[in-house]
């Protein structure tokens, strides 16, 4: 330890921190310096992240910038990281979120500086856990990030912030304890078996258990990641917590924190445990499916719009699974892309429907109407971020949804058509909102008087629309990134399994498993 | 395949047929608040005018057996799986392309005049570009994933634009409810294209171009091809408004007018006609599909010709007549007859454009009236949109040499005498032009002739359209007769069209049986009805009579409720559909998510909590206690062991 060098990867970590730090030096009532001195750092760490873009070889999938130091000698753990193709743009969503998520937290005036300086750790938080090659710290960055969640929906939240923060607490912790069970129980298992004790991920993957061991460890690790997608039924904690968090809280829970579950699947779940994650598939897609289905229906009869927003990602995330679960390039690789896309999309929609609270104080549906004629630009921003999330090809959402059916068409046709059942159900949740809120007659007198958005906010969605519609338009640079580290996976999974990997390169082949 | 030296030297050109436009978009998007209205409606219209030129130049560069492409990127790549932003022109698309731009770029000079007075006139050109960039998309792309985006994106513009006057619920409802119906079509369309893709992908060809899928389309077996084909079709239904997604369409005409005349007449409507025809290779491998698009094509045409009759909604009876000529292209597609069908989606864009656009002169000049019944007599008022009016009423009646004479007549004599055709198709369809003659003359009378209806204030100022507006008529009018001469029967002076388009659609349809006599004779049969139409029509409603109500009370005024009514399909739908969906949707939302999902959740929450409310009771703070206790599980533990022993 004594040449400690930090890496690309831990001062990306570290920016934050050193910003929280910084803030705590700084007085209580110079409440603007916080604001400045926790956008510089977000910005900061932003900045740093797009030298590691620069850094990264897209044609690997290997992990890279791995950086390995050992912290408990004893118990065989280390402080391990390092990013691939599935990891990188995760991240890279992370620190491009954080700034807009300071900058939309302008109307905090209570305790802000708590509040700047919990939103710097959670950043910390996440991207340690995007980033975590140790399972053991993995597990702490994971319990990391929901302390400040807590705090941010608990303190700054709505007037059932208590129930809310609570519950968001309990349900994950249930979750990832039986995961930290799992996550020891795998380590002492490859020591007996290796003579090594490691927590060290790239080692475990080596590790072939039994069917039966597998089986168990791949329930805890999943329960744990599924409550945090969430799947369906392990889905309502979210409404809860997105109503009552701040509009920032929204963005990185929907954008981010349900991101980490999904990956969490692609990450660990799905390749330490092949043969479980196989024979658990026509399960996970069904449950995928109908949580599709159910969110959309949902959905569509919430009065609160945010609560509208929080099923909508119920249905999105189904998508995402589904695609996981198929174990295609094409659904594996279009549900990483649709993870990107409704971080995009849905922080979008939080930071508008915030947007709109601020003004009014509400954010029921009745209370609106008319929208259009008094504040255009946000109703045009509304409406392209709506159709991006009802999948209109040429905006992001499209490329993610395509594919993943495309991957899981060619598995389980039965499933997929009944998954494409979204794309109507989207059309006719969001556009019956978009109806009621923007057009009409402008009635409400409350609302004749709305402004139109200020610079700030246009400068806060400027960068999320314009990656909205390139991730639409030229996908390309993402998916080839994405490729390499998709394929690794899959040839992990078939491996162990003794099938072809070849099939990989293919949207399916020969189905593998019929989702049934 | 065919790669000539033409086709190279325009290959960057293709490009800029969707571009312009979008760039017109986007630049009123942005700045034509600043720009004014004058100058941004100038720059939508210039952005057009300058696609049709290219449409032209390439129109005439192209030979009948060639084909241009221009590949701008690859757009999506996982794998195997392959699409690319890539555009072609060849003889189907160079005519889709001569009226997508052509008769788009009347309508946009019209819309100059026709929405002058409005606000939101530089929305409006924003939208309409998009709209020409979208359905550039549809027509040039050279995959089917392409063909999607401009698919939806012309939905979009559709939706935007029928809620264009969006503090209206009506329109904005009517907006919701295209979209949403189109959308259930394309749910089938996406599962006809994975499964078109993965059946092929399964045995190596990754592909959705439609040169390769046509190479390959005899690796698809025949069970598989008539699946994908219902699909598509499903797909072609919702967006050309058919039996059973056609109940958007009428509500559709919520929109400005031009908007009914360029998207919902001449252009997107056809969409799912052209996308047919895209994919004729597949569709001729699927005699079931075709019969059953035939049969549903047939009773779109006459259900909705029914329904016209009693309509007095200016634009309704024409939203109804829309829905009816579809249905005629759909027939010509059921018989695979092609080319037939995209000659009659030809002439279709000039006639019932040119009625929109006249119904829009005169709602116009009656300051927002639609009702017909509030119409008449004005003939004398608007001389140019009344006899553009009369030319093109003549055209869709099917009046001898006029464009709807010659396509309509090719499709009645294809369902005759094609091998895939049959009596009854051709009866319904020639029932079916009677209609047409009947309740388009009904209109002419009502509107045009007799005494004036409208209020006093409105009369006093009723006048012509402006320059910008009779123009554009006066062009479409002149179409409606003449397109039709392309497409002669050959007993007149022969078909150039079906020359022109017989490199793609090739052996598509078969000999026809039937000699020029039968030909003949079924024309006059069909002049026949159409003329009766027209007496009928002229009887009832060319002169002052009684005559319109006596009809409407026969049989106690219950068939006439039933078509003013459209036969209660909307009312079905919401009893069938709309209903049970919103009620299990409700039910979901408001008892089982809270009830039972998380009531079980706040149970586990509770049940621990319960049990922790217990064992609490044990930590009373007293040391006697805690004693007693650990003296008692010490004797028990004692007793236990000894007892082991």
């Amino acid at each position: 330890m004594a040449a400690f060098a930090l890496g690309n990867l831990s001062l990306l970590l570290a920016i934050p921190v050193i910003g929280a730090m910084l803030l705590v030096l700084i007085p209580r009532q110079k409440s603007k310096a916080h604001f400045t001195c926790a956008l510089l750092f977000t910005s900061l760490a932003f900045l740093w992240s797009l030298t590691i873009l620069n850094q990264f070889d897209g044609a690997k999938g290997e992990m890279q910038l791995v950086e390995r130091v050992p912290w408990m000698r004893f118990y065989g753990i280390e402080y391990l990281v390092g990013i691939d193709g599935i990891s990188l743009f995760l991240v890279l969503l992370t620190t491009f979120l954080m700034p807009i998520a300071i900058l939309a937290s302008w109307s905090v005036k209570d305790k802000s500086k708590e509040y700047l300086f919990f939103m710097l750790i959670l950043e910390t938080g996440m991207l340690g856990a995007f980033v975590a090659l140790d399972l053991f710290l993995f597990y702490v960055f994971w319990e990391v990030m929901l302390i400040p969640m807590y705090f941010l929906i608990g303190v700054w939240g709505g007037p059932r912030r208590i129930y809310a923060a609570v519950k968001f607490v309990l349900y994950t912790m249930a979750g990832s304890l039986l995961m930290l069970v799992a996550i020891i129980y795998l380590a002492t298992r490859h020591a007996q078996l290796t003579q090594v004790l490691t927590f060290d991920l790239l080692q475990l993957y080596d590790l072939h258990l039994p069917f039966h061991e597998q089986a168990w460890l791949f329930l805890a690790f999943a329960l744990s990641f599924a409550i945090k997608v969430p799947v369906f039924p392990f889905h309502t904690w979210l409404p809860d917590a997105h109503v009552e968090a701040p509009t920032a809280g929204s963005v990185i829970l929907a954008a981010i924190l349900l991101k980490l579950g999904t990956y969490g699947f692609v990450r660990f779940a799905i390749p330490l445990f092949p043969a479980a994650a196989l024979a658990a598939a026509p399960v996970m897609i069904a449950l995928a499916v109908v949580g599709i289905i159910y969110g959309a229906l949902v959905a569509m009869m919430q009065a609160d719009i945010k609560k509208l927003v929080a099923y909508s990602s119920v249905s999105h995330l189904g998508l995402v699974m589904l695609g996981l679960f198929v174990f295609n390039l094409q659904g594996v690789q279009g549900g990483i892309y649709q993870m990107l896309n409704h971080g995009l999309s849905t922080g979008a929609l939080f930071l508008l429907v915030g947007m709109i609270y601020d003004r009014r104080h509400t954010r029921m549906i009745e209370d609106f109407g008319g929208l259009w004629k008094q504040l255009p630009v946000f109703s045009a921003v509304l409406l392209l971020v709506t159709f991006s999330s009802i999948g209109l090809p040429g905006l992001n959402g499209f490329v993610g949804e395509f594919l993943i059916l495309l991957g899981a068409f060619a598995v389980t046709p039965g499933w997929t058509a009944a998954a494409a059942t979204g794309m109507i159900l989207s059309a006719i949740y969001m556009l019956w909102m978009f109806r009621r809120v923007i057009f009409g007659p402008l009635t409400n007198p409350e609302n004749q008087k709305l402004k139109d958005l200020d610079r700030r906010e246009i400068l806060i969605l400027a960068p999320v629309v314009a990656l909205i519609i390139f991730m639409g338009v030229y996908p390309q640079p993402f998916l080839s990134r994405v490729k390499p580290s998709v394929d690794l996976t899959l040839k992990r999974v078939f491996a162990i399994q003794g099938m072809p990997t070849a099939v990989n390169n293919t949207a399916g082949g020969e189905a593998k498993n019929d989702g049934r | 395949m065919v790669a000539t030296t033409q086709a190279v030297a325009t290959v960057d050109l293709l490009r800029w047929m969707p571009l312009i436009p979008l760039l017109a978009s986007l630049i009123n998007m942005f700045f034509g608040a600043r720009l004014g209205r004058k100058t941004a409606g100038g720059l939508a219209c210039v952005a057009v005018l300058a696609s049709f030129a290219i449409a032209l130049y390439i129109f005439w560069l192209l030979p009948a057996t060639g084909m241009f492409r221009d590949t701008v990127y690859t757009w999506i790549e996982s794998g195997s799986f392959q699409v690319k932003l890539s555009f072609q022109v060849d003889a189907l698309t160079a005519v889709m392309l001569l009226v997508v731009t052509g008769i788009g770029f009347l309508i946009h000079i019209y819309s100059l005049g026709y929405m002058d007075h409005d606000e939101g006139i530089v929305r409006f050109f924003v939208y309409l570009n998009l709209f020409i960039f979208f359905m550039l998309l549809l027509v040039m792309g050279d995959n089917l994933l392409v063909l999607f985006i401009g698919w939806e994106g012309v939905g979009l513009c559709s939706y935007l634009l029928i809620g264009f006057w969006y503090h209206d619920h009506a329109n904005t409802i009517a907006g919701n409810k295209a979209f949403i119906v189109n959308r259930i079509g394309d749910f089938g369309f996406v599962l006809g294209l994975l499964l078109l893709v993965t059946e092929l992908g399964r045995q190596g060809i990754w592909t959705l171009d439609f040169m390769e899928l046509q190479q390959h389309v005899n690796l698809l077996s025949p069970e598989r091809i008539t699946l994908i084909t219902l699909l598509l079709f499903v797909g072609a239904a919702g967006k050309s408004a058919q039996i059973p997604l056609f109940v958007w369409l009428p509500d559709a005409m919520a929109g400005p007018t031009p908007v009914s005349a360029l998207i919902h007449a001449a252009t997107m409507v056809t969409a799912g006609a052209y996308m047919t025809a895209r994919l004729h290779f597949l569709f001729v491998l699927a005699p079931e599909t075709l019969s059953l698009i035939a049969t549903i094509g047939a009773a779109t045409a006459f259900f909705a010709a029914t329904v016209a009759l009693t309509q007095t909604d200016i634009k309704r009876v024409l939203a109804y007549s829309t829905v009816s000529q579809l249905g005629y292209m759909f027939v010509a597609i059921g018989i695979g007859a092609f080319s037939a069908a995209i000659f009659h989606l030809f002439t279709h864009a000039f006639f019932k454009a040119c009625l929109f656009l006249g119904s829009g002169s005169v709602i116009h000049a009656l300051d927002g009236e639609q009702d017909m019944r509030k119409m008449g007599g004005l003939k004398a008022y608007l001389p140019t949109t009344y006899w553009t009016y009369v030319i093109a009423t003549l055209a869709i009646a099917g009046a001898p040499f006029t464009a709807g004479f010659f396509s309509k007549d090719f499709i009645l004599w294809q369902a005759y005498s094609s091998p895939r055709g049959s009596t009854e198709l051709w009866f319904v369809g020639w029932l079916t032009a009677g209609l047409t003659a009947f309740y388009m003359f009904r209109q002419l009378f009502l509107v045009f002739h007799g005494e004036c209806r409208a209020d006093e204030h409105v009369k006093a100022h009723i006048h012509e359209s402006p320059v910008v507006m009779t123009v554009p008529l006066v062009v479409l009018a002149a179409g409606s007769i003449f397109a039709g001469w392309l497409g002669a029967p050959e007993y007149l002076w022969g078909s150039l069209w079906d020359h022109w388009l017989q490199p793609i659609f090739g052996g598509a349809h078969e000999a026809a049986h039937g000699s020029p006599t039968d030909e003949i004779n079924l024309t006059l049969l069909t002049l026949a009805i159409g003329g009766l139409g027209f007496l009928l029509a002229y009887f009832v409603y060319g002169r002052a009579s009684k005559l319109p109500d006596r009809l409407a009370s026969l049989a106690g005024g219950g068939p006439y409720r039933l078509l003013l009514h459209k036969y209660y399909i909307d009312e079905i739908y919401d009893v069938l559909i709309v209903r049970p969906f919103t009620y299990c949707s409700r039910w979901l939302a408001q008892v089982f998510d809270p009830g039972v999902i998380d009531g079980l959740v706040n149970a586990v929450a509770r049940g621990a909590r319960g049990f922790s409310l217990i064992w609490r009771e044990v930590q009373t703070g007293n040391v006697q206690h805690y004693l007693a206790g650990f003296l008692a599980a010490t004797l028990a533990l004692l007793a236990y062991f000894l007892k082991q022993q």
